[in-house]
């Protein structure tokens, strides 16, 4: 377990022409994490300037950010024996094997020749990358690149391990691949975890915050999450469905000519039983991270009817 | 977990040279020839009468041309790579990294560096004094060079743009100065420009202390302070510079 203690975090840059731009605005929380926190948010939202701070990278504009009572802002060298990151985009260094590359990120790290040879084999056994140690990287798939940099960050006995968007750009198989040892790290590490895809959000996360135009707009696992929306069930209306009768929750007119009520569930309840009577084809289920995702920080597709 | 700073020196020397020697060789042999171009033709078009002074060139080129090399190492490193993110949220410390990395090109100097010493060995017969005069003058001409490429780092935004810089950096210090012959063959008024490059008066003081050309003891003395005060001043500046976290 590990404490994160965020106060008033802000963050403003200059672009170009010297307009301020604010990626982050008075971000504050209180959290102790275990397993895996994930931050969703469109792109520009600012969960890269976040977990950019948070990892020592960048100074804030303003505010406070403490994990487990250690001020990073002002004191991030007692933080980075204990975290380690893979920013977005990072690569191999393509002139080094996967084994060369990992032996010396343990050597930048301060471990000795010894350990940091013994890090290496035993990190490159367990993610089973005994075939691929010896290659450069132009000759590894783009899921063994990623494998290897998360091997590479694991090694270092770090507690806390950042990723941002680790599983951009891989195919589903590959992207399955990296959830399982997700999950498995999750046991001995904080993950802080960055992504665009909200299915692997859910299927991760012990902890989500959403972040919206550099705003946090919510927070919490996504049980807690869906109840404090105050719309747990959704259900989806097939078709045949009659105007007369009065809907409680939130409705969203699909597309495709469907209707999706979100709502509490005493009133997915009543619903469903009317549409059972009227014998109306639906389908009722939890309100995925997908949904709420759209009603907090997206606009919904065309054909919005929201009513109370 | 107690840091070994050793290790952490020796990481940019591998990461950056030993293992990209290993697995690139032909980049040794591209390093390897670089510094001889030039030396051929100066060694042809004089008829071999300044053999010596193009050799003590080579010396001068290597340092330059491997610690400007410093800057698209970095550029390339940090940007592409994203190297220089992860390892500030690491124990490594910006300095410990940098100096790696600058004895990192260090060690890619080595094969044209035992070249050089050969050709010396057999053409220039160095005395000890002169020898330790070059040695001297080649420290600070790569101390200047890896501050100045350092400093370019900072400022230049990709690869590429660090690459046209280098390219006009080398050009400026180490082709168009009279390091590959003696300042005295650049016609008086324009000698001054030639006063522009500190490379001038690394050349000045090796040349001199082969014999080759006698220049005044004021001027040798003028020579060294200008190194000495280049190359201080540029280390400063590239320390001050020098940003980790980003603000």
């Amino acid at each position: 377990m590990v404490k994160f203690t965020i106060s008033n975090l802000s963050k403003r840059y200059d672009d170009k022409n010297g307009k301020k731009l604010t990626a982050l605005k008075n971000v504050s929380l209180n959290l102790d994490v275990h397993g895996i926190f994930t931050l969703i948010g469109r792109n520009g939202a600012g969960k890269t300037t976040f977990i950019r701070i948070l990892s020592t990278e960048l100074s804030p504009s303003s505010g406070n950010v403490y994990i487990d009572g250690v001020d990073v802002v002002k004191n991030p060298k007692e933080i980075r024996n204990n975290i380690a990151v893979i920013p977005q985009e990072a690569q191999l260094i393509p002139w080094m094997t996967a084994r060369e590359n990992i032996y010396a990120y343990l050597l930048w790290r301060g471990f000795n020749f010894k350990e940091a040879k013994e890090k290496t084999n035993a990190i490159i056994a367990r993610f089973k990358l005994e075939k691929y140690a010896d290659k450069l990287p132009r000759k590894l798939s783009g899921g063994t690149k990623r494998k290897v940099l998360v091997a590479l960050v694991i090694s270092s006995n770090a507690k806390i391990i950042f990723l941002d968007e680790p599983t951009t750009g891989l195919d589903p198989i590959s992207r399955r691949e990296l959830w399982n040892i997700l999950n498995e790290l999750k046991e001995e590490h904080i993950v802080i975890l960055t992504t665009h895809y909200l299915e692997e959000a859910e299927e991760l996360s012990d902890y989500i915050a959403i972040l919206n135009k550099g705003k946090l707009v919510k927070i919490g696992t996504i049980n807690t999450i869906r109840d404090e929306i105050g719309y747990p069930y959704a259900i989806k209306i097939f078709g045949g469905f009659d105007n007369k009768t009065k809907l409680h929750g939130k409705v969203v007119k699909k597309s495709d000519g469907t209707l999706q009520v979100f709502s509490d569930e005493k009133s997915a309840n009543n619903l469903a039983k009317k549409l059972i009577k009227k014998r109306i084809k639906f389908s009722i289920n939890p309100t995925s991270l997908e949904d709420i995702f759209y009603m907090l920080a997206g606009d919904i597709n065309g054909g919005e009817n929201e009513s109370e | 977990m107690k840091v070994n700073r050793f290790s952490q020196l020796s990481a940019s020397v591998l990461a950056n040279a030993i293992y990209a020697m290993k697995n690139f060789p032909v980049m040794l042999v591209n390093t390897i020839l670089a510094p001889f171009g030039l030396l051929i033709v100066i060694f042809f078009v004089s008829h071999g009468t300044l053999l010596n002074v193009g050799i003590l060139g080579g010396f001068i080129l290597v340092m330059v041309s491997n610690g400007i090399s410093i800057q698209g190492d970095l550029t390339h490193l940090k940007n592409d790579m994203k190297l220089q993110d992860m390892l500030v949220s690491s124990p490594v410390s910006p300095a410990m990294y940098i100096a790696g990395i600058a004895l990192s090109e260090l060690v890619f100097s080595i094969p044209d560096l035992l070249v050089l010493s050969i050709l010396a060995v057999i053409f220039i017969h160095l005395s000890a004094v002169a020898a330790l005069t070059l040695a001297a003058v080649m420290l600070l001409t790569f101390m200047f060079s890896i501050s100045l490429g350092f400093f370019i780092s900072t400022i230049s935004r990709d690869v590429i743009e660090g690459w046209a810089f280098m390219g006009l950096i080398s050009m400026v210090l180490s082709t168009l100065p009279p390091v590959y012959y003696p300042l005295t063959y650049i016609p008086l008024p324009f000698r001054y420009i030639a006063y522009l490059s500190p490379t001038t008066f690394s050349a000045a003081i090796a040349q001199n202390s082969i014999g080759f050309v006698n220049f005044s003891s004021s001027f040798i003395i003028i020579s060294w302070v200008v190194l000495i005060a280049v190359s201080t001043s540029l280390i400063v500046f590239a320390v001050k510079r020098s940003r980790w976290r980003e603000e």
